[in-house]
């Protein structure tokens, strides 16, 4: 017993030593370590799966073209299961564990406001590739991110309504009880106002309500060009279709909620004429956008969605901030990031003081049912 | 407001009032003689839907290829209609036979929490369907939709029916219980069960084919909600079931042509209050029904019955 005892201690003794110089050695070697966060696993699986991917292609581009401050770039991705708790651990896990210089990552936004206090209190910089909430880049200095803020989206649609299609009078209609659609209902008003247009009529709804004619009729009796839904895709059908039954014939903008196949199965012929704002569109003719198409289909054999983009330029924004700061540390990073001005998939992007990014936004079309990239709009 | 918009104001309060009506009759009548808020009526409601929405895609083709034009169409409503009617009445059956009837003689507030059970189990339990599934679904247009000028207001077919449907069911609601045998048996029951029972009515079946008839009602509800308003999920019936509960009171609960009243007012509040302002129009809706309350808390036509001792 005794004898066995100190054979196990002389095991450990040795395994622990050899573990010491392992680990010794990881710290000299020659590669760049970046983190990565997405839920890969559980509820929004596909956005993980598809994040992951995104942040994949960029490494492995970036890798066969000569690496980073001549290292190689190695990507240690996490999966944080689309919960606030898991978040935290593997966040905490890449940052003492796993030493990562820098964290693309996460996709939802109560999972980054679980992850952004952590990068801010270890100084390791970071940029989410879509979480959209405001308060996640108010954590602090070292947080960034790819995606615009909703309110955003408010305000490109009003542009896109009075300068594209032309319309003088609008009307909103939206739900009281979503932030989300009330912001962007807000955030139109405010620059279709600005850009010399008349809102004619800003109706609120119930939330779960099926029945919008009382706020129809009032909005169609006051003439309006273009009706504003800031909606998600199931109530925008309704909407759609009740609008058309009241006799509204003109165009229907509306926000990335309606970023949907099932837009068009409750919507029908309602939804035609209309139009919403979104991230990206993989019809976007730019040679930047086709080229990162072609390169995801071949490695991956499917169309990347939005959130594959936006990661992929996420990662392709730190990577630039890497390069241009010469340097791993943590401060220059920071400073570069914010100085950044790349041309990336979703665009020219350019962080303002909040470390939300200004870049243009992609108008798609519901035309036979089908989604159609119609137009680029800068801010 | 001029007069063309608030004469579509009134059709739109019309249309939402039909939807109410249909709910409120099941519960009203269902109340009228077993004493009994059942909550899950809202359900029954949500089940007629998903049952022809099953229904359309299991035989639509079959039928639209065994017919020609509008034959096609017309028997396929006829069916999916019999078949949301049957699933409705079948599912109220069940929950009676199951839920209610074993807590018959028990305290009502027993009752009162079983039909909340009742309603949060049809709720959860084909959220967690694979078949069925917590996401929301277009609804097929079974009908075509066609728009009809009314003067200045513009109405669809879909409003036509959903009125039309309303008043015959009510119709056929009042005959029933005032002019048939199992209308007097009914009544009878809803008086004195006790009695009833020694005068030989068998209360259980009488309860049961009340239940029948109500969720069969409550499923053409259904049917028709998901026509005119072409999206359903589990949870659609929480909401319209609350206010068609909230009419059946207005109306006087029991009172079955005080059940169609109410939902007519209460449409016609809402959509108003909510064209006046749409922040807090569901809030004005609601305090008319306050106020009424406060003068007739017997409802609109209900009569006023002293205590039993």
């Amino acid at each position: 017993m005794k004898r066995n005892l100190r054979i196990l201690l002389f095991t450990l003794a040795i395994l622990l030593v050899i573990g010491l110089i392992f680990s010794g050695c990881k710290k000299e070697a020659t590669e760049i370590v970046i983190g990565g966060v997405g839920p890969v696993s559980g509820e929004a699986a596909t956005f993980g799966q598809s994040t992951k991917e995104g942040c994949e292609l960029a490494v492995e581009e970036w890798n066969a073209a000569g690496g980073l401050l001549g290292k190689n770039i190695k990507l240690i991705y996490q999966d944080d299961k689309g919960d606030p708790t898991e978040a935290a651990t593997v966040w905490t896990k890449l940052i003492t564990q796993d030493k990562v210089v820098a964290i693309v990552g996460t996709v939802m936004s109560k999972c980054s406001l679980a992850g952004a206090p952590i990068s801010q209190q270890y100084k390791v910089p970071m940029i989410s590739p879509t979480s959209t909430n405001p308060k996640v880049t108010e954590v602090g200095d070292y947080i960034f991110r790819a995606c615009f803020i909703d309110p955003f989206q408010g305000t490109v649609g009003a542009k896109f309504a009075y300068e594209n299609l032309k319309a003088r009078k609008a009307a909103c209609i939206f739900d009281v009880g979503n932030d989300y659609t009330k912001g962007l209902a807000e955030f139109f008003r405010d620059k279709f106002t600005e850009l010399g247009g008349t809102i004619v009529a800003f109706e609120a709804h119930p939330t779960g309500t099926t029945d919008f004619k009382a706020q129809l009729t009032k909005i169609i009796a006051a003439k309006p060009d273009v009706i504003y839904i800031s909606d998600y895709y199931n109530d925008v059908g309704l909407i759609a279709k009740q609008a058309r039954e009241l006799g509204f014939n003109g165009p229907l903008v509306g926000g990335d909620g309606w970023d949907s196949p099932d837009l068009v199965k409750i919507g029908g012929t309602a939804v035609e004429n209309g139009y919403f704002t979104n991230h990206f569109s993989k019809d976007d003719p730019r040679p930047i956008v086709q080229e990162f198409v072609k390169k995801y289909q071949a490695k991956f054999g499917k169309v990347p969605d939005a959130l594959a983009a936006l990661a992929y330029d996420a990662m392709q924004i730190m990577l630039d901030a890497i390069k241009r700061a010469g340097s791993t540390d943590p401060e220059k990073i920071k400073k570069a990031l914010a100085e950044t001005n790349i041309n990336v998939v979703s665009g020219l992007i350019t962080f303002d003081k909040n470390r939300n990014p200004i870049k243009s936004a992609v108008i798609i079309a519901i035309k036979n049912g089908q989604q159609v990239y119609q137009a680029t709009v800068n801010p | 407001m001029d007069i063309s918009t608030i004469l579509q104001q009134i059709f739109n309060g019309l249309q939402l009032g039909s939807i109410y009506a249909l709910i409120a009759l099941g519960y009203t009548m269902v109340y009228g003689i077993v004493r009994l808020i059942n909550f899950a009526h809202g359900d029954f409601y949500m089940i007629g839907a998903y049952a022809s929405y099953g229904l359309f895609f299991a035989i639509g083709t079959l039928v639209a290829s065994s017919f020609s034009g509008p034959t096609a169409a017309i028997i396929l409503f006829i069916i999916i209609l019999l078949g949301s009617m049957i699933s409705g009445g079948t599912i109220a059956l069940l929950a009676n036979q199951f839920a209610y009837k074993p807590l018959r003689n028990k305290p009502r507030l027993s009752s009162l929490i079983t039909a909340i059970g009742v309603s949060m189990f049809l709720e959860y339990f084909l959220s967690a369907l694979p078949v069925v599934g917590p996401s929301y679904r277009g609804f097929p247009e079974l009908i075509k939709k066609t728009t009809y000028n009314f003067g200045p207001a513009i109405v669809s077919n879909f409003v036509l029916l959903d009125l039309g449907v309303a008043a015959i069911l009510m119709i056929f609601l009042t005959v029933l219980v005032r002019y048939t045998k199992i209308g007097k048996a009914m009544r009878a029951v809803s008086q004195d069960k006790d009695a009833a029972k020694l005068m030989g009515i068998n209360i259980e079946s009488v309860i049961a084919t009340t239940f029948l008839i109500g969720g069969s009602f409550a499923g053409v509800a259904g049917l028709l909600a998901g026509l005119t308003y072409p999206r359903i999920y589990p949870y659609m019936g929480i909401l319209p079931g609350l206010k068609a509960f909230i009419a059946a009171v207005l109306g006087g609960i029991g009172n079955i042509p005080g059940a169609v009243l109410g939902s007519y007012i209460m449409g016609i509040a809402e959509t108003f209050a909510t064209a006046v302002n749409s922040l807090i129009g569901e809030g004005i809706a609601f305090a008319i029904l306050i106020v009424v309350l406060l003068f007739r808390p017997q409802g609109l036509l209900g009569e006023k019955v002293a205590d039993k001792i």
